[in-house]
């Protein structure tokens, strides 16, 4: 085990090689602009749960006290479109995929640095368009804006929202674009396909979804914003248009979007659970292959969303059938990371902690998920808030779980500083408490039958105990998501320096100094042993001199 | 661990100047852009596949309304700009050849005929358009497209609302195609620029390869948008 030594020089890194807020913001340097994206999520982040806040606030009494009626569905769309477009989709991929992917693959680079800056300014323009949308009185549709609602009668900033979330979808294209020729492109020597670590595939896959899904999201935006301006009809049956198309091209995106968030977050939780079990992922190539199969199924079970909507029986049981087998990559992926803790010298390092709440949340997410697929339950709790907590199990169990858990293991890496470890690990705890506290209740209130989306449920006083825990619990998950933030920042200035291994984990991004240099490797890496050599790793010292060649 | 004195040291060999630093090769460098334009492409394929997806159901649901609308729009204006967009094709190729073969001359004519050609078609376009505007066949308040007799089906008249939606869509794709030739036009213009300044060699010339590529994908799109908002009701 390596001792964090501090140097008497501090080397030259991404971090101090140039100051002053243009380097920032003119950098084309992959580690600069994935910190740019981390500033920036953050920011929606926070503005996304002051709406979620104030939802839970409101329920907190059956009567509709807190907000108005109108106020409420701003706020539960808003709250849905910063999170969705703004938090969520760029978060893993654009932060720690922005960070990793080069690195994890040993180049210097992504293979278009100035299209990566692009991508962030896209993002800042929608965001840009998303605040002042939300200022001047923001959408009141939920974040499906669903025709004809949304084209003929909502009276709201639909067409501003429109347009910042079709500018940040570029700014997602362009991410996944890079991704993708970066992957196929640029691996250092002997980085085979075979060797590549499980969080490249997770975000290969993830990458094909964003460039092949968001474009058909943008050109519905594009048709809801003619539509409003010009009352075309082509989503209005008054008109012989029909709405159901609408629903059909929203959630051929939308649907692969939840993709788009859990894909990632996998990646990195088999990072983690590889270093923190010191073993060789079991089954690597069913699970590289099972995010392949994720992206691929997960474009053919969109309307599932729709089985109340008017679509026939048949195409109903078709998606259905589906979206049960999309079930069955998402199963691969949790028994072989279970078969990897197996026997496995398992360390509960904060990171770590993440991953397991990973693996029971999403475990639970997932299985919610067969219900909803099945058309007879699916029927009956339909807009209900059994659907609310499966979905948020899947995106902030899952999805944030993972996103948390990879900044806190890579953290060294990007700061060159160790966070508290005893703090981490309590708000890892905190987090879990508070988000099963928060949704669980959510659950049984759906199943129960109380709706989605109703500020007021007063003729149903039945049901404040169960919103009453879900509120508490927000209140603690509120906590267990400022700490983090709180002695990340604490840890710039007052953490230990980090060695560059402090995980004594495989990987390249591991083999160069902490934080790593401008172009990420002094020399260029060759690759000569397996992803995940943990066993080689571990071995003793007197055989480790000699470097395994396969 | 080498000191931070001696970084740098790895920029000192010759390469090419238009090898950017994060690429090992040449080869490298021209093989990441181009398969970034094919996958830029693939995007684009599904941006105009939603509106195709559109396009066929309403033309499966509304098929007589949709011939007589179709009826209606030009088609010897629209074969011209086939043409144009062929022989557009045609220039670009020769373009890549001429950068490929270093003959200066041919390929500053290929892209300024290229450009001239794409002009030509949003020209063309241009005048359709103003035929639709008078005839009263942009959808909006001013609509309207009454009795219009149903090809094959004699005594029958289009349903002015179906038609509406026809119009719409011809309009969205259409003009989102012109936009994409202007975008077009934008990078040729850049690659008109480039050349003269005599940017481009036998051994870099990637941007009019991959330039090339995306007017190439802009004329196939026109190459379904023709028979399918033009052609599909033309019997007698």
């Amino acid at each position: 085990m390596e001792i964090a030594i501090p140097q008497p020089v501090e080397r030259e890194n991404y971090l101090n090689k140039e100051y002053g807020v243009w380097s920032w913001l003119l950098t084309t340097d992959h580690k600069r602009i994935a910190l740019l994206y981390l500033v920036s999520i953050t920011f929606f982040f926070f503005i996304g749960g002051f709406f979620a806040l104030l939802i839970r606030l409101e329920l907190l009494t059956p009567a509709g006290d807190l907000v108005q009626a109108d106020t409420y569905n701003k706020l539960f769309t808003m709250h849905g479109m910063v999170m969705v477009f703004f938090f969520l989709i760029p978060s893993i991929p654009a932060v720690l995929g922005n960070f990793l992917v080069p690195m994890m693959i040993g180049a210097k680079d992504l293979a278009f640095p100035r299209i990566n800056l692009l991508s962030w300014y896209l993002y800042i323009i929608g965001g840009v368009f998303m605040l002042h949308c939300m200022l001047t009185g923001g959408v009141d549709t939920g974040w499906t804006f669903y025709a004809p609602f949304s084209t003929n009668f909502s009276n709201t900033k639909i067409v501003e929202a429109g347009i910042g979330i079709f500018i940040a979808g570029f700014s997602s294209i362009l991410t996944g674009l890079n991704f993708v020729v970066t992957i196929h492109r640029m691996r250092a020597p002997g980085m085979t396909w075979s060797r590549l670590p499980l969080f490249i595939w997770a975000h290969y896959a993830t990458s094909i979804i964003q460039l092949l899904g968001t474009p058909v999201i943008a050109v519905t935006i594009v048709l809801v914003a003619c539509e409003r301006a010009l009352h075309l009809g082509i989503f209005d049956p008054k008109l012989g248009g029909d709405p159901v198309l609408f629903q059909h091209l929203f959630w051929f995106y939308s649907h692969p979007a939840v993709y788009i968030m859990i894909l990632p977050s996998m990646g990195v939780v088999t990072e983690i659970i590889a270093c923190f079990s010191r073993k060789r992922i079991f089954g690597y190539s069913f699970v590289a292959f099972s995010s392949i199969a994720i992206a691929v199924f997960g474009f053919l079970v969109w309307a599932h969303h729709m089985f109340v909507a008017g679509i026939s029986v048949y195409s109903a049981l078709v998606f259905s059938f589906l979206s049960y087998a999309v079930a069955l990559p998402s199963a691969i992926k949790v028994f072989n990371w279970t078969a990897t803790l197996y026997k496995g010298s398992i360390r509960y390092d904060a990171p770590m902690l993440y991953a397991f709440g990973f693996l029971g949340l999403f475990t639970i997410g997932g299985l919610t998920g067969l219900f909803l697929a099945a058309l007879g339950i699916n029927v009956h709790v339909t807009d209900t808030y059994f659907v609310v907590a499966h979905f948020h199990y899947i995106m902030v169990g899952g999805a944030v779980m993972g996103y948390l858990g990879g900044m806190h293991f890579w953290w060294p890496k990007i700061s060159g500083k160790l966070y508290p470890e005893g703090w981490a690990r309590l708000a890892a705890l905190i987090v879990f408490i508070g988000f099963n506290l928060t949704f669980f209740p959510q659950f049984v209130l759906g199943y129960l039958g109380m709706p989605r989306r109703y500020y007021d449920y007063s003729h149903m006083p039945e049901f404040q105990v169960l919103n009453v825990l879900s509120t508490a619990g927000a209140t603690v998950l509120g906590v267990g998501y400022l700490l983090p933030m709180v002695y990340f920042l604490w840890s710039m200035r007052y953490g230990k320096p980090a060695s560059d291994n402090p995980w004594n984990a495989a990987g390249l991004e591991w083999k160069t100094t902490s934080p790593p240099p401008t172009f990420n490797f002094d020399e260029e890496p060759v690759v000569t042993w397996e992803a995940y050599n943990y066993e080689e790793l571990d071995a003793p010292p007197h055989t480790q001199e000699v470097p395994v060649a396969r | 661990m080498p000191d931070s004195t001696l970084v740098g040291l790895h920029h000192e060999e010759e390469h090419h100047p238009e090898l950017l630093h994060h690429f090992a090769t040449e080869e490298q460098q021209r093989d990441a852009s181009s398969l970034g334009m094919w996958v830029f492409l693939a995007t684009e394929v599904m941006f105009f596949g939603g509106l195709f997806c559109a396009y066929l159901i309403y033309r499966r649901l509304y098929f007589g309304d949709f011939g007589a609308a179709s009826k209606s729009i030009d088609a010897t204006l629209g074969a011209t700009n086939t043409a144009v967009l062929i022989c557009s094709s045609l220039t670009v190729v020769l373009a890549v050849w001429a950068a490929q073969t270093a003959r200066r001359t041919l390929l500053l004519t290929m892209l300024a005929v290229t450009m001239l050609l794409g002009c030509v078609f949003l020209g063309i376009k241009a005048v359709e358009y103003k035929d639709k505007f008078e005839e009263h066949h942009v959808p909006g308040a001013s609509f309207s497209f009454n009795n219009v007799p149903i090809p094959g089906h004699p005594g029958e008249y289009a349903n002015p609302r179906h038609a509406q939606i026809f119009f719409s869509l011809y309009f969205v794709m259409t003009g989102l195609h012109a936009l994409h030739m202007i975008i077009g036009l934008g990078i040729f213009s850049w690659l008109l620029y480039a050349a003269w300044k005599g940017r481009f060699t036998p051994e870099y010339h990637t941007p009019i390869e991959i330039g090339g590529l995306y007017w190439h994908f802009v004329d196939i799109i026109w190459i379904y948008l023709f028979p399918l908002l033009y052609l599909i009701d033309r019997h007698p």
